[in-house]
């Protein structure tokens, strides 16, 4: 780092913070998040990301509609959400302030660029005037910086030289903010460095100049007396390992090509783009190397169709959608299940209904993957519960997939699948051996030398796999009812009740051969249980630790199978007072649970397209489980 | 069980289900034409996968002894090609009808015929819903009177051949149920061919729409009517050969008393890369009620998708090495916490 301090900060040592970078869709504020995030991960720090954008990919420069957020909560504790209240919000224009000051703790660090404050772009976000001096920001600390005239300057002999034209050079501005709040918290930057040479290998004077805006950021923050503070989150004393930054997209790709190695079978990944599913495709296209096929399909049902025809020719036959997409996959997943072939359906849930909130986070497909398809259509459903866990959850729906030959739902959220957290990288030999899971069946399975596909193992009810090519089991599948054992077509009443009763049967016993509930209870005397399933683990897990602080003893629970629900489900709900079901839909998995246990679970519902903060949580929770009492 | 060394009959193509298509349905002969071809071209029935949508036709599968998916309604070529990518090894079979190819699943078949996946497209094409017992489907004349349309249809039909030469189909080729032989030459093109091959078999449904190729399929009719197309001959037909297809300046094709056209006899090519003859020739008869051209319209090489996709596959593995889990999951910035 090169520039002189002339009057060395105060550096204050913070447990954590939280930071939220705001501009418009096209001040690039995602990049500089994932660079922020980068950094602090090498630094040592727990974190957790909340990146947060809008449907459009250029909403109309500097208005509301066209805020872009990152939002970072990094720590030296263990941490579990992205943080509630920023500490630091960085605004790049008038419209980002509008929208995310009121998020801000008070008496937080606002950095505003005040060259972006014309009277345009105030009138743009609603502003009547300038809110930098009119009493909005007195119960701020605001930090006026030109950060757009200052990248300007700073690459004045950039400009001169030719290298970049004005325009360009300006758009290395969110470097520039990069730079300050790197040094505000003590950030490294040689990595984004480097990392900024290796993107722009090709573009040399595009790499220079957005290094030279980012040191000029760093350096605007050493030699100036503006902040009197900096700030310092020392390493996170984590569980010993390799670690590295993962978001849900990624670790699910990760994770299926995990499952494919260890099941020793080919991936066959098909699928149709669709927000916020679309990562998985492009992380699995680059691993063509495992193996993996990648099929981008005309349509969501075409995608389905072509993973049932991958499993009947034995591959690990997987797709990924979000919630328009299933429901459009629906009636081919209702063939999948009847023909029984292993695959695996993961939906990136988003906002609903209809096209909803496209890049916003919900959890309300759960009912739409439970029952979402005609007649008695029963599937596993998952669902993963943290950026890393998307990995253990796509080798765990492989699992059960191959184990007992059903297409398996995978639920995840666009909180998941964007957000970023570290992970310690699992050893590849402990994974689960799915190999063990099946065997291609190549012989005959009748006495007179016949084959019946639909004869079941007595453990696992799971009908034989017997790939196209296997000399002497010519078999045909189909959609339409059929006999037990031999498969063949059949409208025989008594034989559909038996059918169905079969299929729901091998769900139930999926959930039989579950390991025990895992029970969070460290009092060992809790009365009050939190029950959850999915993204909003984070959340609940960081409420029920705060709520322990405060000497309340709480259980919580959080679920990875919702269909079958676990067999221990119906004695544990029973064993509380009172539980709680915080969801963000609108009540999906307590109806289940009071439907099938007849608790009178409490719930907590809010769709905003936002993950829970862990505050609104612990008031909740703290009054539905303790309410009448104080 | 058959071993590669053994000479196959139809028999061995044969389930022992009972074949329920209503007496007299023009799927018989289809289905007892494709088990003989089978025979005689030496398919393995563990290699052989027929796959349906729904309708009548779809029952197809279930009257071969070999693989066999009865999928959804219009669905067909999307398992089909999911099985495809994965299993180069197999002969797959679509049997699909003006309904379920046409109609609902008609955005599938476009897609599948232009990225030209390895499979067979057998639409059978009988103007009509049969299953559903008797609407009018898209390949019905417009007018058609059904129950669903008692003042008659109003929807222009589509041409099932047209559509897939549009959608630049390597295979196209037309034939009709009853003639064992003329179908059996198509198939077996439609077998050798690598790429999607689309043969459209005209069908007769005796319950609903009876004698709808009556003009093509009829003694004394057919002989007037059906435009054979023979690779390298001039296209004339007619017991005498007494009418010819001649070429019209815009590129439209027209039919003409032979003796008038001379020299202008259009010479059949199926392996023109250009689609635009083979495409004239589609449009010479709107409906199959007059002379309509029967045989191969199109037949050419072009990279097959499934092929292509696996040879991505092995260029990755080439360059990149067969891949290392450790090292993707240690990709990119990795610490260490001790």
């Amino acid at each position: 780092m090169s520039g002189t301090s002339t009057a060395e900060p105060e550096r204050i040592q913070l447990s954590s913070a939280v930071v939220r970078f705001a501009g418009d869709s096209g001040d690039g504020m995602q990049l500089t998040g994932d660079r922020f995030t980068t950094q602090t991960a090498l630094a040592g720090n727990d974190l957790a990301t909340l990146p947060d954008f809008p449907a459009e990919i250029r909403a109309p420069a500097g208005t509301l509609a066209g805020v872009s957020s990152f939002q970072l909560h990094f720590s030296d504790q263990d941490i579990h959400t992205p943080g509630d209240a920023p500490d630091v919000l960085v605004a790049m224009n008038p419209a980002a302030l509008q929208k995310h000051l009121s998020a801000l703790k008070p008496g937080g660090i606002v950095i505003v660029n005040t060259d972006a404050f014309t009277d345009r772009n105030l009138q743009k976000a609603g502003y009547e005037e300038s809110p930098l001096h009119d009493g909005t920001m007195t119960d701020y600390q605001l930090h006026e910086v030109p950060v757009t005239g200052l990248t300007l300057r700073a690459l004045e002999r950039h400009i001169e030289e030719g290298a970049l034209n004005k325009k360009e050079a300006e758009r290395c501005k969110n470097m520039l903010a990069l730079g300050l709040v790197s040094w505000m918290y003590s950030r490294p930057i040689a990595e984004t460095e480097e990392w900024l040479e290796d993107k722009f290998s090709s573009k040399p004077e595009i790499a220079d100049a957005n290094v030279t805006a980012l040191r000029a950021g760093w350096n605007y923050g050493n030699t100036t007396e503006a902040f009197a503070f900096t700030y310092e989150v020392k390493a996170a004393q984590l569980t010993p390992g390799r670690y590295r930054n993962i978001t849900g997209n990624q670790a699910m790709a990760y994770g299926l090509i995990a499952a494919s190695v260890r099941s020793g079978l080919p991936l066959f990944y098909g699928s149709y783009p669709i927000t916020p599913a679309s990562d998985i495709l492009h992380e699995l296209a680059k691993l063509k190397h495992f193996g993996a096929a990648t099929y981008q399909a005309e349509d969501e049902i075409a995608a389905m169709g072509s993973v049932i025809g991958a499993a009947f020719g034995g591959h690990l036959a997987v797709t990924a959608s979000s919630g328009p997409g299933i429901a459009l996959k629906a009636e081919a997943m209702g063939l999948a299940m009847i023909t029984e072939l292993p695959m695996v359906v993961i939906d990136v849930q988003r906002g609903g209904p209809s096209t909803g909130l496209p890049t916003k986070t919900e959890q309300s497909d759960l009912f739409q993957l439970l029952y979402g398809r005609n007649g008695e259509a029963p599937i596993p459903v998952i669902a993963a519960s943290s950026p890393a866990d998307c990995f253990d959850a796509a080798i765990e729906a492989a699992r059960i997939a191959l184990t007992y030959r059903t297409p398996v739902a995978l639920l995840s959220d666009g909180y998941l699948a964007n957000s970023a957290e570290p992970w310690r990288l699992p050893a590849v030999d402990a994974l689960p051996a799915l190999d063990q899971a099946f065997a291609f069946t190549t012989e005959p399975n009748q006495q007179d030398g016949g084959f019946a596909p639909y004869l079941r193992d007595e453990d696992t009810l799971a009908r034989p796999w017997a790939l196209p090519g296997t000399p002497g089991l010519e078999h045909r599948l189909g959609g339409i009812e059929k006999e037990e054992g031999s498969g063949h077509i059949s409208y025989d009443p008594a034989n559909h009740h038996a059918q169905t009763a079969m299929r729901w049967a091998r769900l139930e016993r999926i959930g039989a051969q579950l390991p025990p509930l895992e029970v969070i209870d460290p009092s060992g005397e809790a009365e009050v249980l939190v029950l959850g399933w999915g993204s909003t683990k984070g959340p609940l897990q960081a409420a029920c630790h705060e709520l322990r602080a405060r000497g309340r003893k709480v259980a919580r629970v959080h679920l990875r199978h919702l269909a079958p629900l676990h067999p221990d489900l119906d004695d544990l709900l029973r064993s509380y007072r009172v539980v709680v079901c915080p969801e963000n839909n609108m009540g999906q998995l307590a109806m289940l649970l009071r439907a099938r246990t007849l608790v009178d679970v409490k719930t907590h519902n809010r769709v905003t397209g936002q993950p829970f903060a862990s505050d609104e949580l612990v008031e909740v929770i703290e009054r539905m489980g303790w309410g009448e009492q104080t | 069980m058959t071993t590669n060394e053994t000479k196959l009959t139809k028999k061995d193509f044969t389930s022992d289900r009972e074949v329920r298509w209503c007496p007299g349905c023009g799927d018989y002969a289809i289905l007892a034409t494709v088990q003989s071809l089978l025979a005689d071209i030496g398919a393995r029935p563990e290699k052989t996968v027929f796959i349906s949508g729904i309708g009548c036709s779809s029952r197809f599968p279930y009257y071969m002894d070999t693989y066999g998916f009865h999928t959804i309604h219009g669905r067909a070529p999307t398992v089909a090609t999911g099985l495809a990518i994965t299993r180069p090894d197999l002969d797959i079979w679509v049997v699909t009808g003006d309904g379920d190819g046409l109609s609902i699943g008609g955005n599938h078949l476009m897609h599948t015929l232009r990225r030209n996946v390895n499979l067979n497209i057998l639409l059978f094409n009988n103007e009509i819903y049969g299953l559903t017992k008797g609407q009018y489907s898209p390949t019905s004349p417009l007018g058609s009177v059904h129950k669903s349309t008692p003042m008659g249809s109003l929807d222009r039909p589509v041409n099932p051949v047209s559509l897939a030469l549009g959608a630049e189909a390597t295979y196209v080729a037309r034939s009709i149920d009853t003639d064992r032989q003329h179908l059996s030459g198509v198939l077996r093109g439609a077998y050798e061919h690598r790429g999607t091959s689309f043969v459209e078999i005209y069908q007769n449904c005796n319950i609903f729409n009876d004698g709808a190729f009556a003009a093509l399929r009829e003694k004394g009719q057919k002989e007037h009517n059906q435009i054979r197309l023979v690779p390298g001959e001039p296209i004339t037909f007619g017991p005498e050969g007494e009418r010819a297809v001649i070429a019209e300046q815009d590129g439209s094709l027209r039919i003409v008393p032979t003796e008038e056209a001379g020299e202008r006899v259009v010479v059949h090519d199926p392996t023109r890369v250009e689609p635009t003859t083979a495409f004239a020739l589609s449009r010479l008869a709107p409906s199959p009620t007059g002379p309509t051209p029967m045989g191969v319209f199109r037949e050419v090489d072009r990279p097959v998708y499934d092929d292509e996709l696996r040879k991505q596959v092995a260029s990755a593995r080439e360059r990149y090495g067969e891949g290392d889990l450790v090292e993707l999951l240690e990709g990119g910035n990795v610490w260490d916490v001790l």
